[in-house]
């Protein structure tokens, strides 16, 4: 679609769809699943596979671009995906971006039963605490 | 693949056999419907049209819906259509891309209501058959045969991740990019 524009000028867009990318699906009943364009079938709808789930099309109204690309060829059988996604690295790059450790965060915080909720008060008493000792021992040095 | 709305369905039939007549000509059509009762009903319509039967002379001998063989292919679908307008028949060309041949049928569908106010009883689909990409003839077909296609998503809204999220204000302004 490009190819005929020339050196293209520096875009203010990051994140492209284009085949090997890396989508998370935010809508919908794939909601929070990683997923690979595989290829376009139009310009509303991308053919998209993901390890565990049938090739299927996805409106890119229901996908979240991410950084992550993988290199595969068009449509790619189901083996080479999973190949190519493992040779990327995929899911350990979407643990440790910061978006993926976010959701994690989220996640973990929702499934907490009323216990851990506890604990989690009481690291959090006692973290204030630290941060309260720390700062009033750097008032008292700097007052002196 | 989804919830179509219309189905594809494969409608044999012939005229009942009579004292003249042992053994009628089967005829056979593949039509969409968005039943097999409106199918059926479809292939008398088109069958009386051309040759002399009638439902209550005939007998339909099979109905069978066909299903995509490969609804994980992308492929382009060339729509051939015949269609009543506020003043007249007309006949049309239509180029789709999509994995399933009833997601294309779809497609017209709603294509021809938005673009041409053709409701459904209105449009008759003369043929339809899947194009290989040399032989397109849309250019909004064509320029997703690249297969180094990359595009940028400009306009990126985005939504609560389900119903029950949505709010109608918000306390600040969406950021409407990536």
């Amino acid at each position: 679609m490009q190819a005929d524009q020339g050196p293209l000028p520096v875009q203010p867009f990051k994140r492209y769809v284009e085949i090997g990318r890396v989508a998370l699906v935010n809508y919908g009943k794939e909601y929070g699943r990683l997923v690979v364009i595989v290829d376009v079938i139009d310009q509303n709808r991308a053919l998209v596979d993901a390890p565990d789930i049938v090739r299927g099309q996805m409106n890119f109204k229901r996908l979240s671009l991410t950084d992550i690309k993988i290199d595969i060829p068009r449509v790619p059988k189901k083996k080479t995906l999973i190949d190519a996604m493992e040779a990327a690295d995929v899911k350990n790059k979407w643990e440790k971006s910061s978006w993926g450790r976010k959701l994690i965060v989220q996640k973990r915080r929702a499934s907490l039963n009323d216990f851990d909720r506890f604990k989690v008060m009481l690291a959090k008493i006692k973290r204030g605490g630290a941060i309260r000792q720390e700062l009033a021992k750097l008032k008292k040095e700097n007052a002196a | 693949m989804g919830n179509f709305r219309f189905h594809q369905y494969q409608v044999v039939g012939r005229a009942l056999p009579t004292e003249t007549e042992e053994h009628p000509k089967i005829y056979r059509m593949k039509l969409w419907a968005t039943n097999e009762v409106r199918a059926k009903s479809k292939f008398w319509y088109f069958l009386r049209k051309l040759k002399k039967v009638k439902k209550s002379n005939g007998q339909v001998l099979a109905i069978n819906e066909i299903f995509e063989r490969k609804p994980t292919k992308i492929k382009n679908y060339g729509v051939w259509l015949r269609y009543q307008s506020r003043t007249g028949y007309h006949n049309m060309y239509k180029e789709y891309r999509d994995t399933t041949l009833n997601g294309a049928v779809e497609q017209m569908y709603n294509e021809m209501a938005s673009r041409h106010r053709v409701r459904q009883h209105c449009i008759q689909i003369i043929k339809t058959a899947t194009i290989p990409s040399k032989l397109c003839k849309r250019e909004s077909t064509k320029q997703f045969h690249d297969s180094k296609i990359k595009f940028p998503l400009v306009f990126k809204k985005v939504r609560p991740p389900f119903r029950k999220l949505k709010t109608t204000y918000k306390a600040s302004r969406p950021n409407l990019f990536k």
